[in-house]
């Protein structure tokens, strides 16, 4: 995957070295837990030494994820993590620059950085630990609760309209977009699996039980695995008890669950046009009651940090940066 | 061209307006004839004025724009107070900038467009050309327009209009011929500029011949004025611009520490032109990042400067609040970050394109809690250079961010200015670490015994892989803590780390030939007017000292003590008062100030009177 650092090659890693030597400090039980532990068991396939990892964290429970991983890591600013993490990976292409962000974090705050750092197609890979809830702050709705929902700050229920970030982040013109629930470790390493070799932004949202303030949010899918509609390219997409139930696109585009037989939509992760995945995206919880898991899009396109590079590259070959020439551009005049 | 028939004046120095509609290209001839000026090896500084619209209405006031050039064969200071030539290629530039301009000044006007449609976008009433306003003014009417079609009548393939808006090339042409400026230049310039459609290319050299031709021929002229080269120190010049300088001295530092510049930016007026600047400059391993916002803009350098870049962000006021919360992130985290705050007038959008000194007191405290950040400000638009390599060098040896200053007025404004010994800029030593210490456990808190600041190891280094965020730090280990006499060490390591920069910089120097009382302390960039309003009352046998502080925080070490030795300190600054603040607070002096906010420099004679009023 990289070649190694001149260092010499390190020996085989295991989850163990990338623990580090603090408390995690999370709440017992919260999904947060699941998620760290399937990263730390991942991070050694990516045969990246690990100081070349960087974990970059805006601010939320969620956003403590980079004290507890032993690479390089930065806890920043309430939804800047993709700024921050646009900065460092267009500057240092040789790194592996991951972005751990909640629904507040990154739809409501940062929801200006997410959607530009995806559209830019910046080699970062954005994880996103949607709760549905403001946890840190102790219980407030987010961008990503269902409407009329009961909260600290919404007493007679919330009146916002929720984000679908899967739907947001087609819709910015991510190149890569999956879903992952925190209890699912097998698929969970799959999607970062793809997520770390596609090239450039990839976005993936992690179904994450929040059990202090938003407990069972997902269970339809976390505890009814019946539910899961998993996508696998080339394959069929079908779910449910023996693979009863089939999804298909209408004439108009929108897609459809059904049962039985008939044919159900193949897969195809890398269609080039968005449309079918924004299409699945709309399959949820509130619409059909089951909601796809896995790779909605992984599709090709020029690597923001390459083109920039290249251009840098371009512009020293036709002329090498030289100070003094640079000063004494344009018209001097010598006094003597 | 052909030899001057004429008699010629000698004067020591003049200062041009050039005045129209924004769609005039006064910009365009101002900036021409600077470079003829320039060539010719007289001292010169110069200042636009355009209107923050790109175009309003054709002919109406809020349309005018201008560029005055003051040059000299002596070494001048400012752009000067008040022009000893205007060109008004309109009604609306006469009224917006003739009372600016003293009687007995020499007043050109394109007589073609005071038409009466004209007159009344104006608002005047009659036509100021016959009524009497311009008494006393040494007035020559020239029909612009009509001989810059009559000149290019035979050019083929350029359409009326576009024959008519080379009028500016006429005029600019006059002036040369009024001012012996060298045209080869200007010729060669209009070749380049126009070079896919020679046929413009070939109207305006028409034109530009055309007006310095009738200079030659007309009796309206009678005579014409030579200025010579001023004595300046012996060297290569160019002429620069503020934002041209700050853009050169961040390569030069970047070139200097070794460290690939990294520009967060947005554009905002009037720190765009830096961005642009930069953007030309690819070969150096520049990367400009034109961010979603000015919030992104400071994140992306930040993130940069973890990654081992010289990260730079530039802007203006508002940009600036947006940045704050980075910048006390770069606080917390003690990594080198710069911030460029060209300031405009405000409060809010304000009046983009004029300038103010009013960010002092934000860059200084606009941050939450205590979060000390140094501040310098660059005084002149050379200057510009030097100051951005030291406020570089001072983030990166001190792992902080760094506010600099400039101005609308130094950002645009020009002067002549000496190229640097390239080889005499110091190297500036980025100083990571890079090698785990021998029991493996890296400490990211802990401070050289010096300067305090913390170790700099970038992703990439084996072995020294750490974690750095925004919660406060134990001391030492850089670990999440929060023990109270922990955060009470930690804010005091932070104030002793920005204030012990104090005794790395240099020190204040006064300037005090004749043992004054009355000590004048400016900053940032006031220094031109400054300067020369205390030149003029020396001039007038007044005793005056004057010091001009390039650093605000933390001052040299040596500011409390030179304040402290004057009876009377006066403080001139485009704001309500903000250093003045600072200096009574920081030294209890009885500090007066002296203070216009009108979005415009000072006058020299305007920081004269208010000395004088002191003496
Ligand atoms: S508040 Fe919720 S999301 Fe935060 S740590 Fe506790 S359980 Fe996890």
């Amino acid at each position: 995957m990289s070649e190694p650092n001149g260092n010499g090659t390190q020996p085989q890693l295991t989850a163990k070295d990338y623990k580090t030597d603090q408390e995690v400090r999370w709440c017992p039980g919260c999904g947060d837990y699941a998620i760290l532990a399937a990263l730390q068991g991942f991070m050694p396939e990516l045969e990246i030494p690990k100081e070349r990892i960087v974990f970059i964290s805006g601010i939320g429970c969620a956003a403590r994820f980079p004290y507890y991983m032993e690479t390089y890591g930065m806890h920043s600013i309430h939804g800047r993590a993709p700024a921050i993490a646009t900065g460092l990976s267009v500057s240092r292409p040789d790194l592996s620059v991951w972005v751990v962000t909640g629904d507040g974090d990154a739809l409501s705050i940062g929801g200006n950085h997410l959607i530009h750092a995806l559209r830019r197609n910046v080699n970062i890979k954005i994880l996103l630990f949607n709760n549905e809830i403001y946890g840190l702050t102790k219980g407030q709705y987010s961008p990503t609760s269902p409407r009329g929902k009961v909260t600290k700050s919404t007493p007679m229920g919330s009146l916002d309209w929720p984000f679908n970030p899967i739907s947001l982040a087609i819709g910015a013109e991510a190149s890569f977009v999956a879903r992952a629930i925190d209890t699912d470790r097998a698929q969970l390493t799959e999607v970062l699996r793809a997520a770390a070799a596609h090239k450039g932004s990839a976005f993936v949202e992690i179904f994450q039980n929040c059990n202090i303030f938003n407990d069972n949010a997902f269970d339809f899918v976390r505890e009814d695995k019946e539910n899961r509609i998993y996508l696998q390219h080339g394959e069929p997409v079908r779910f449910g008890p023996g693979g009863e139930r089939g999804v298909r696109l209408r004439g108009d585009g929108s897609a459809e669950v059904f049962e039985g037989d008939g044919d159900a939509l193949v897969w195809d992760a890398h269609h080039p046009e968005a449309s079918p995945a924004f299409a699945l995206s709309r399959l949820t919880r509130d619409t059909v009651g089951a909601t796809p898991i896995g790779v909605f899009r992984d599709v090709e396109r020029p690597v923001y940090d390459d083109l920039m590079d290249d251009q840098l590259r371009a512009a020293s070959e036709q002329k090498e940066g030289e100070l003094g020439a640079l000063l004494a551009g344009g018209d001097t005049w010598t006094i003597s | 061209m052909a030899k001057q028939a004429k008699p010629v004046e000698q004067v020591d120095s003049v200062i041009v307006r050039f005045a129209g509609d924004s769609g005039d290209g006064m910009q365009l001839t101002g900036g021409r004839f600077t470079s003829e000026t320039a060539v010719l090896g007289n001292d010169l500084s110069t200042l636009p004025d355009f209107p923050a619209e790109i175009r309003a209405p054709a002919g109406s006031l809020p349309g005018v724009s201008g560029f005055q050039v003051h040059f000299a064969d002596h070494d001048i200071l400012t752009p000067g107070d008040a022009p000893s030539v205007l060109v008004a290629m309109n009604p609306a530039a006469l009224k917006t900038n003739l009372h600016d301009l003293p009687r007995g000044a020499t007043l050109i006007v394109d007589q073609d467009t005071f038409t009466e449609r004209n007159l009344v976008k104006a608002g005047y009433d009659a036509n100021p050309l016959e009524d009497g306003t311009l008494d006393g003014y040494d007035v020559h009417t020239v029909p612009l327009t009509s001989m810059t079609l009559e000149a290019t009548k035979d050019v083929e393939g350029v359409t009326k209009r576009e024959a008519e808006r080379a009028k500016n090339m006429f005029a600019l042409g006059l002036m040369s011929w009024l001012y012996h400026r060298p045209t080869e230049q200007t010729v060669a310039f209009l070749e380049r500029k126009f070079a896919k459609r020679p046929e413009i290319a070939e109207t305006n050299k028409r034109a530009f011949h055309a007006g310095y031709a009738f200079g030659e021929t007309t009796e309206d002229f009678a005579v014409s004025y030579e200025v010579k080269p001023a004595k300046l120190r012996p060297g290569t010049y160019r002429n620069i611009t503020g934002n041209q300088a700050l853009a050169f001295g961040l390569i030069a530092a970047s070139v200097k520490s070794g460290l690939p510049l990294f520009l967060g930016a947005y554009p905002i007026t009037p720190a765009s032109s830096i961005l642009e600047e930069l953007a030309r400059h690819k070969n150096f391993g520049v990367r400009t990042f034109q961010a979603e916002d000015e919030i992104a803009a400071v994140g992306a350098a930040l993130g940069a400067s973890f990654g081992g870049s010289l990260g730079v962000s530039t802007s203006a006021g508002p940009g600036v609040v947006l940045k704050s919360e980075t910048v006390g992130l770069a606080v917390a985290l003690e990594l080198p970050l710069l911030i460029l705050d060209i300031q405009r007038a405000g409060p809010s959008t304000g009046m983009p394109t004029k300038p103010e000194q009013a960010d002092l007191l934000l860059v200084m405290f606009g941050r939450n809690s205590e979060s000390p950040v140094p501040v310098l400000a660059a005084s002149t638009p050379g200057q510009c250079f030097d100051a951005a390599v030291e406020a570089a060098r001072i983030a990166l040896k001190y792992r902080t961010p760094v506010y600099l200053l400039s101005d609308a007025y130094l950002a645009n404004g020009s002067e002549p200015w000496l190229l640097p010994d390239v080889e005499a800029i110091p190297d500036i030593d980025a100083g990571f670490t890079t090698e785990a210490p021998p029991d493996g456990d890296f400490h990211p808190y802990v401070r050289d015994d010096d300067t305090l600041a913390r170790p700099w190891a970038i992703p990439g280094t084996p072995g020294l892989e750490h974690r750095i965020g925004g919660l406060e730090k134990q001391d030492l280990s850089g670990n999440v803590s929060y023990d109270p006499e922990n955060h009470d060490l930690m804010t005091r390591l932070r104030a002793q780390k920005i204030a012990g920069i104090a005794s790395d910089i240099p020190e204040l120097e006064v300037d005090d030939p004749d043992g004054a009382e009355l000590l004048v302390l400016s900053w940032g960039g006031t220094y031109g007017p400054v300067a020369a309003g205390v030149r003029r009352v020396r001039g007038g046998g007044g005793k005056v000292a004057h010091a001009h502080l390039h650093y605000l925080n933390p001052f040299p070490r040596n500011t409390g003590e030179i304040v402290g030795a004057y009876d009377k300190v006066l403080i001139p600054e485009i704001n309500l008062g903000q250093l003045r603040k600072l200096i009574r607070a920081e030294f209890l002096v009885d500090a007066a100030g002296f203070n216009l906010v009108r979005g415009l420099p000072f006058r020299a004679s305007e920081v004269q009177e208010a000395i004088e009023a002191m003496l």
